[in-house]
């Protein structure tokens, strides 16, 4: 039956038979969608007597927001922090693949590195859509070099660098152009980063707290002057302790501004955070709970030996070493993977585990309810989960991209 | 009349829908000849509507060549507002069927013109060809629709101020707050329900009881309004046993004694597939 087209000539597809996310709950509504957009029924029934054209019927299946990862280094074999030429080829691919996970939308990050390397991979990519292609980029993550020493964790001790005075003009040299920067992560410990994490924030980029061994007050501060994200909760930033919780104190700080929120970013491979961990942060603040993969290199890649760059990694499961070594190289566990094993570990509802990867980054990046919602005029990025969650199918503005089996 | 008393709600929801639903099969509508039926809200009704959802996902009915009117809705409510009548048949009813939109129709509380509104509304369902199934509730205080106590018995649709107990009995809908609740409605008139051919009335619980005794076993009165049917030529009351608490027992034993007569209407049930 054609739609009578009063407001759009557009299709307008019905997605049946599922559960979908809304209102933090599963509800089994249908899903409609036209343009790109998660559409009104109501309204179309009785303001423009329309119905839909095209009916997809998703055999009872979890409909959620696709997800958005917000850390992210490379995967497949592509290293987004290598100045290569053709960095824009790789963040493609990358985004091509991760649909399989489900991810919408994400940013990709580059750790520590000199100048030279932010001035020739920062321009080659912009923000931009998703679509058949590929997850959208919302912009990079700037994971350093603005961080302590003490906790560089695998960033390069060499590229390191203090703020100097004329804040936000420095950062401007080192990084070149902050453009289509979405996150730029640093240790509010040293000295000038007060003026700098203000006008980062007055800039719309988001300021992440990470690398660091700053204390409650610094964080907080910090907090203040409008940082609203903290990096992989409780790796490279000193240990809670009772009489100075550190930055991991963030998560239940007094000293956060009315209004504001805090959200924290956790690798759930069940690696990197030992699960009793997890949920301490989890029980803490669970709206601030914000699942990234920081996948690496090797994500991807099958079980084995790899020489990526100048290492050789090796793969066993979910770890990835320095071949020989039992050293962690980095994670290599996807969205999907992360929001089941978040799940199974902090024994949370099903719509807590997909908020982690949909709704909290959207929120953290101030591009909710555009993305990471299915209210009415949100985007139709999807991701249909069976009841594992395990990836069925994902759809961005309302088209499928990527479909398991095909 | 037909007084039809089962058990309990669901039982009487299930006979309602298993009516409706015969009377449609049995129509055979198609393009060239809807099926025009008359619809009612509220918490009466609504199992009524699951059954007949239900007889639509198993295949049984299709609502393709049925066109629906209302009885009323409210006068200024957002048609979003989750207690406006409009919120109500789309969630409960529309959303879940193969109606097309167009053969929807509810009177519209937000009109500019509320006369030309409810003029208008007269006029389609003349168009439609007039409604040859009306299915109503009664209120506590015996109304039809919102035609409150003291509407002409011979009324046309048109806009009502609603009368204190129908605020009352509403205000639950609206946070038990009573200044919540719309004072006014856009209703069909009694007239209006009495020109369809046939007319059915679902009466559930003790609440209701004594405006069923006052409905039908006292004389016609504008005063309880749906005692106007007692002068159509096809009225069925649907209640369950509650509904009937106010009856006398020979009324309710002589419609009883009658359910092998009443039961041939529903039974066999009919379908579309057999067609």
């Amino acid at each position: 039956m054609p739609s009578n087209k009063s407001v759009s000539d557009a299709p307008i597809t019905q997605f049946i038979n599922c559960r979908i996310l809304r209102d933090n709950e599963l509800q089994r509504e249908d899903l409609w969608v036209r343009e790109g957009r998660i559409l009104d029924p109501e309204k179309l029934f009785f303001d423009e007597q329309g119905y839909a054209d095209k009916r997809v019927d998703c055999e009872g299946s979890i409909i959620a927001p696709g997800f958005i990862d917000v850390q992210i280094n490379g995967g497949y074999g592509i290293d987004f922090s290598q100045a290569s030429e053709d960095v824009s080829d790789g963040v493609s691919f990358v985004a091509k693949k991760i649909l399989e996970h489900g991810v919408t939308s994400f940013c990709p990050t580059l750790v520590t590195s000199p100048p030279e390397v932010y001035h020739k991979v920062l321009p080659q990519v912009k923000v931009h859509d998703g679509g058949p292609h590929g997850a959208g980029v919302l912009g990079f993550h700037l994971e350093g070099p603005f961080i302590s020493a003490e906790k560089k964790g695998a960033h390069p001790e060499k590229y390191l660098r203090t703020f100097k005075s004329g804040g936000l003009e420095h950062l401007m040299e080192v990084y070149g152009s902050l453009d289509d920067v979405a996150i730029v992560t640093l240790a509010p410990e040293l000295p000038g980063s007060q003026s700098v994490v203000r006008e980062l924030s007055q800039r719309g980029i988001t300021v992440s707290l990470g690398h660091s061994a700053a204390d409650l007050s610094q964080a907080e501060e910090a907090v203040q002057q409008g940082a609203s994200f903290i990096t992989h909760l409780f790796n490279a930033m000193l240990p809670f302790h009772h009489r100075d919780p550190g930055i991991v104190g963030l998560l239940t700080s007094d000293g956060i501004p009315a209004g504001r929120a805090v959200y924290y970013g956790m690798i759930a491979d069940g690696i990197h955070t030992n699960p009793a961990a997890l949920r301490i942060a989890h029980r803490a603040h669970p709206s601030g709970l914000v699942l990234v993969t920081d996948a690496i290199t090797a994500m991807g890649l099958p079980p084995g030996r790899h020489t990526l760059g100048q290492q050789v990694i090796e793969i066993q499961g979910l770890h990835a070493y320095v071949a020989g070594t039992k050293t962690l190289s980095g994670s290599i566990a996807t969205m999907d993977m992360c929001v089941r094993h978040f799940k199974q570990a902090s024994g949370c509802s099903v719509q807590e585990a997909l908020e982690a990867a949909s709704l909290h980054p959207a929120q953290l990046l101030g591009i909710s309810p555009k993305k990471g919602k299915l209210d009415y005029g949100s985007d139709a990025d999807l991701v249909l989960l069976d009841e594992g969650l395990h990836v069925k199918a994902t759809y961005i503005s309302g088209e499928e991209v990527w479909r398991k089996g095909q | 009349m037909r007084l039809v008393i089962l058990d309990d709600y669901d039982l009487a929801s299930e006979w309602a829908a298993k009516y409706i639903r015969n009377r449609i099969v049995q129509f055979k509508p198609s393009a060239d000849r809807f099926f025009t039926l008359g619809l009612p809200t509220g918490s009466t009704p609504y199992g009524c509507y699951q059954k007949l959802i239900e007889y639509y996902r198993h295949g049984d009915i299709s609502f393709k060549y049925v066109k629906t009117f209302n009885m009323d809705e409210y006068v200024g409510l957002p048609r979003a507002h989750p207690e406006s009548y409009h919120s109500y048949m789309w969630n409960n009813f529309f959303k879940h069927i193969d109606i097309d939109p167009a053969n929807a129709h509810i009177l519209d509380g937000n009109a500019q013109n509320l006369e030309e509104e409810c003029q208008a509304y007269e006029q389609k369902i003349a168009e439609a060809g007039g409604i040859e199934l009306f299915v109503g509730g009664i209120g506590p205080d015996g109304h039809i629709a919102f035609n409150e106590p003291g509407s002409s018995l011979v009324s046309r649709t048109r806009v009502k101020t609603l009368a204190k107990d129908t605020i009352v009995a509403n205000a639950r809908f609206f946070g038990n707050d009573l200044f919540k609740v719309p004072t006014m409605a856009l209703t069909v008139g009694v007239g209006t329900v009495m020109d369809a051919k046939e007319v059915m009335i679902l009466i559930t619980g003790a609440h209701k009881a004594f405006a069923l005794y006052k409905a039908i076993e006292e004389g016609v009165n504008h005063m309880w309004t749906v005692s106007a049917f007692q002068q159509h030529p096809r009225t069925i009351f649907v209640c369950d046993e509650d509904a009937t608490l106010e009856l006398r027992v020979k009324t309710v034993k002589y419609f009883k004694g009658l359910m092998h007569v009443h039961n041939k209407l529903v039974d066999p049930v009919l379908s579309i597939k057999d067609q």
